[in-house]
């Protein structure tokens, strides 16, 4: 095995212990969680009976340790098992809206990327020109405000009255409908993606910025290069490596961390979901959303350490 | 093996002469003057400098950091940044005015014509692109070859640089080469398009002795092979007598003298250049160090007259008013000096009289066995021990950085740790003053082991202090040096609370400074001040034991004889003894007693430095001492060149772990057992002089055979 695969093997075996780490915090706490699911499945009033029927039916009358050990091996074989209030396997009611996160996730990110990547080297390159201060102002702004405000005022100024551009909650699958989809999808993804473009926008200057005053830039300026080669070549590579891992992270904030923005948009992904598993007590919709979450952080972690060393020659591959 | 005979310096005189009466200028500086723009001031970082340089000459620029050396070196590449700019003179480079030249002339000169290697070769190579392709690069830039022929090329350039498997070491990155093979990728990069002028920057500046000595001599065989003409700058006199014809001395900016090396070298005329010179330390001749008083003057306001009046042992009145001019000393060879006394600089040299005392030599009785003060057992540490995960997938092996070492230092005795780096000698410093614990091995402090007791530790805690190499990393830039140099008297000393002041005070009178520099920022002193204060710190508890760790390895001579000076002081003062860790063999051999030479976390040989630095001598202490640039540029003895860099302590090599190096090696024995440190005859007293070779003492005197 290579130095890289072991690498590799190692941080993909630390992800999977986090993982179980995990799911033993999940269902430690659905366990402790006030309110009794049978008695939110049958409404307030219902006899004793009622309530063991229920139990029973739904496993939760088995030890803690069974349930538990029920449930991981669940997830394995695909059965995950019955949602308490929709009587539907968990996994035709979380996959179909971790799927529509993700669509919204990838948007955003993509905006996150063709927005602050470009505007972040370009304020790098013409550092204290105009261009920059306006730039790095309008950043700062972006920073101190929280996101769903911008979420607010693009439903009040474009969603509602006057302008009526876009819808303002909701979701249409892109099966259906291209521009449908899109129409739904724009606001949410393009408040998304200001809350984080500033972040990677101010990321990507300062580290350029301190590339461009390496000597290894000056030496290649010095062997005569043309500025474009420099830039290009020597510094943006070096300069960008940071920005990727920041990348990778905030792929895996937005895989898991929109709930603020599908609640304003109304959206129907996994953060609402989550939002209403909880108020519903219902535990195996809660457990796999959260545990999906999770693994969309795990998972994102590991693409940023894996490709930070891939992409820098210096890092040692130190396991732990 | 490899051996290189210095081309005799008779011969480099007689070309440097020809070369001057011949009109093959290449390069002609005239009257540059350069400023940096600050938001608040401008800094006149060359002053009407002027000087040229004749095909095939290599000419050595050299003065304190701050002189503005490397300003000129970009200024001839026209590279000087956003603040820097050209204000007065001309450079002309064959005949095209660099100072007029397009973005574009420039581009097509740079690199290729004329190249520069860079200070610091860790930084200055690209991390993430391998260094052939960082060589290949210009080679297709500036002579439009095709990927194939540049990387022929470039693995040509690579051996020619003597660096061993160059098609393997082509697709290295840089990281994964020593800091002496990066040098040799730089100057390859720089050598790749036979440019005609080669600016080297303190090329071996940061490296050890021994890859330094390989490093010039490098230098030196390819200005015989290519005929380049180069432009050396150093801060290291010796580095320049090893390798110019001519040198240029600048001082704040302004060149002071120039001359032919030997008139530089033997018969300056000039203080600044005297000075520098006997602040500079030479392992040949013993004689006293003399710093040069004061620092190098903020270059925003040029005072009237010569602006080395302040430090100047000539200084007389005329000095200071009206324009000091070049004056020319002897009108045959050029050698020219800016100085209205040359005369009386020449008439009577700097005082080095010993009566100053402050500087005298250490005394061979320091050692006594009854007054050992710290002795230290069989320490033994290892880095890097690996986690179960990494066994499980195959780790790697730990580093043994210090292996099974006994050392002991007596009362008021210094003892020096030399080597290469990564030969260990920091962390035994470390675990000397317990900054690290040791795996094994005892440490006895006035005879008992510190680990016995509390009492006993805490003992050694209080009488115990280091002084770390880099004072800019190692002062806390937040706080006042008052508080830096209260925490230690609040930690140890016993004084009381109202003796604070005036104890701080004492000590800033001590290491030189006035007791207004309590209330100054470590940001807001210079090197020398800032190691002044590091020193200060280390002595505020009284401490009978001080490790200092390269304590004059980041400074400029001037100030680095002004630091070792201080140290003896201290040390006669309050009876204290020292470990000093150096890689400087003539900072050692200045102020030590003893010395133990480290190699890959071993001690190869160890007693009195006059034993040591004698023969017989372990064939590594040869390596060492032979490698050391000589101060006199007529000196052209014969170079021990030690193959190879220090092996990885991951992997040391069997039975003498200095085998695979070693000029002297007789063969398996060698390989197969390890040899023990053993005392030597000439060695004498208390068998106090020990090697640990398999050689004998014959041998061990030889000098190492030609091959």
């Amino acid at each position: 095995m290579g130095k890289f695969g072991r690498y590799l093997a190692i941080r993909s075996l630390y992800s999977i212990l986090i993982l179980w780490g995990v799911t033993l915090v999940v269902f430690g706490v659905t366990q402790i969680l006030p309110g009794d699911p049978a008695t939110m499945v049958l409404g307030p009033y219902v006899s004793e009976q009622g309530i063991e029927l229920v139990n029973e039916r739904l496993g939760l009358n088995k030890p803690l340790p069974v349930q538990y050990f029920d449930w991981i091996t669940g997830i394995f074989v695909g059965d995950w098992g019955l949602s308490f209030q929709y009587e539907q396997p968990v996994y035709d009611i979380v996959v179909p809206r971790m799927l529509r996160t993700a669509q919204l996730a990838l948007v955003a990110f993509l905006l996150v990327v063709c927005i602050g990547v470009p505007l972040g080297v370009v304020a790098a390159i013409y550092r204290g020109s105009y261009v920059d201060t306006v730039v790095s102002a309008v950043t700062y702004v972006w920073l101190a405000v929280p996101g769903y405000v911008f979420g607010i005022l693009f439903i009040l100024l474009l969603g509602g009255p006057v302008f009526y551009l876009f819808p303002s909650s909701g979701y249409v699958a892109p099966s259906e409908s291209i521009s449908g989809w899109f129409g739904h999808i724009l606001l949410p993804s393009v408040t998304l993606a200001l809350m984080m473009v500033a972040h990677v926008l101010r990321q990507t200057r300062s580290e350029l910025i301190d590339t461009l005053q390496s000597e290894y830039v000056r030496t290649a300026r010095l062997k005569g290069l043309d500025e474009r080669t420099v830039l290009v070549k020597h510094a943006l590579r070096n300069g960008i490596i940071p920005t990727v891992t920041l990348l990778a992270l905030k792929l895996g904030s937005l895989l898991g961390g929109t709930v603020l923005i599908e609640y304003v948009f109304s959206y129907p992904g996994i953060g609402t979901l989550t939002v209403e598993a909880i108020h519903n007590r219902d535990l195996p919709v809660l457990q796999m959303s959260i545990l999906l979450i999770a693994a969309a952080y795990v998972i994102a972690n590991l693409i940023a350490d894996v490709l930070y060393t891939y992409l820098d020659p210096r890092i040692e591959y130190g396991g732990a | 093996m490899s051996k290189n005979k210095r081309s005799p310096s008779n011969q480099t005189m007689t070309r440097a002469r020809t070369a001057q009466s011949t009109s093959d200028r290449l390069l002609e500086i005239d009257g540059l003057s350069v400023e940096y723009q600050l938001p608040d001031r401008t800094i006149k970082a060359l002053r009407d400098v002027s000087m040229s340089l004749e095909e095939g000459e290599t000419l050595g620029i050299a003065g304190e950091s701050g002189s503005g050396k490397s300003t000129l070196a970009l200024a001839i590449l026209q590279y000087l940044g956003d603040n820097g700019n050209v204000s007065g003179g001309s450079i002309s480079f064959k005949d095209t005015s660099l100072l007029d030249a397009s973005d574009e002339d420039l581009r097509s000169i740079r690199g290729n014509e004329i190249a520069h290697v860079p200070q610091n070769p860790q930084t200055s190579l690209n991390p993430s692109i391998t260094v052939g392709e960082q060589i290949a690069e210009v080679i297709r830039l500036h002579q439009g070859k095709s990927s194939t022929e540049a990387k022929e090329d470039a693995i040509g350039i690579l051996r020619q640089v003597n660096i061993s498997d160059p098609e393997e070491n082509y697709e290295r990155y840089p990281h994964e080469l020593s800091g002496g093979m990066q040098q040799r990728v730089l100057i390859a990069m720089a050598l790749s398009c036979n440019p005609e002028l080669l600016i080297l920057d303190e090329p071996t500046t940061g490296l050890d002795v021994t890859t330094q000595s390989k490093i010039l001599s490098l230098i030196n065989e390819l200005k015989d092979e290519f005929n380049t003409s180069i432009v050396l700058i150093t801060h290291d006199l010796g580095v320049l007598a090893e390798t110019s014809d001519r040198v240029a001395i600048l001082y704040a900016g302004e060149l002071v003298e120039k001359g032919t090396t030997s008139d530089i070298f033997s018969n300056s005329a000039n203080p600044y250049t005297r000075g520098l010179l006997a602040a500079t330390p030479d392992i040949e001749t013993e004689r006293e160090l003399k710093p040069i008083p004061g620092n190098i003057p903020n270059l925003d306001r040029v005072p009237d007259g010569c602006i080395f009046a302040d430090r100047c042992e000539f200084v007389e009145d005329e000095c200071r008013t009206g324009q000091i001019d070049l004056e020319a000393v002897d009108d045959g060879s050029g050698h020219v000096t800016r100085c209205r006394r040359w005369e009386h600089v020449v008439d009577e040299p700097l005082k080095t009289s010993e009566s100053e005392g402050t500087t005298s030599g250490p005394v061979d009785e320091a050692y006594d066995s009854d007054r050992k003060l710290l002795e230290a057992k069989n320490l033994t540490k290892t880095f890097g021990e690996t986690g179960l995960l990494d066994q499980v997938f195959g780790g790697e092996q730990p580093v043994q950085a210090v292996n099974g070492v006994d050392i002991d230092v007596c009362e008021s005795e210094t003892v020096g740790i030399v080597g290469e780096s990564g030969c260990g000698k920091s962390t035994l410093g470390r675990l000397m003053v317990q900054l690290l614990d040791q795996d094994e091995g005892t440490i006895e402090f006035r005879g008992e082991d510190i680990s016995s007791t509390s009492d006993a530790f805490d003992e050694f805690r209080k009488d115990t202090s280091i002084v770390f190499q880099n004072p800019d990393s190692s002062l806390n830039p937040q706080k006042r040096v008052y508080t830096i140099l209260e925490r230690p008297l609040d930690l140890l000393a016993d004084g009381a609370e109202q003796d604070k002041d005036e104890r701080i005070a004492k000590l800033l009178m001590q290491v030189g400074l006035g007791p207004e520099y309590a209330t100054k920022y470590p940001g807001e002193l210079s090197g020398g001040e800032k190691q002044r204060v590091g020193i200060a710190r280390a002595f505020a508890s009284n401490p009978k034991f001080v490790v200092l760790d390269e304590p004059v390895a980041s400074l400029d001579a001037s100030v680095q004889a002004n630091i070792l000076d201080l140290l003896q002081e201290l040390k006669a003062e309050y009876n204290t003894s020292y470990l000093l860790i150096s890689h400087d063999l003539s900072v050692v051999n200045h102020i030590c007693d003893r010395v133990a030479v480290m190699y890959l976390g071993e001690i190869v040989e160890t007693g009195p430095k006059s034993d040591v630095f004698n023969p017989p001598y372990h064939p590594y202490t040869q390596a060492l001492l032979s490698s050391i640039p000589s101060m006199d540029p007529e000196d052209d003895r014969e170079r021990i060149h030690l193959e190879g860099d220090v092996p990885s302590a991951r992997n040391p090599p069997s039975g003498c772990s200095f085998h695979s190096r070693c000029p002297k090696k007789i063969g398996e024995q060698c390989e197969q057992s390890k040899p023990e440190l053993e005392g030597t005859n000439a060695g004498g007293q208390d068998n106090r002089h020990r090697v640990s070779c398999h050689l004998d003492e014959e041998q061990m005197n030889e000098p190492v055979r030609e091959t």
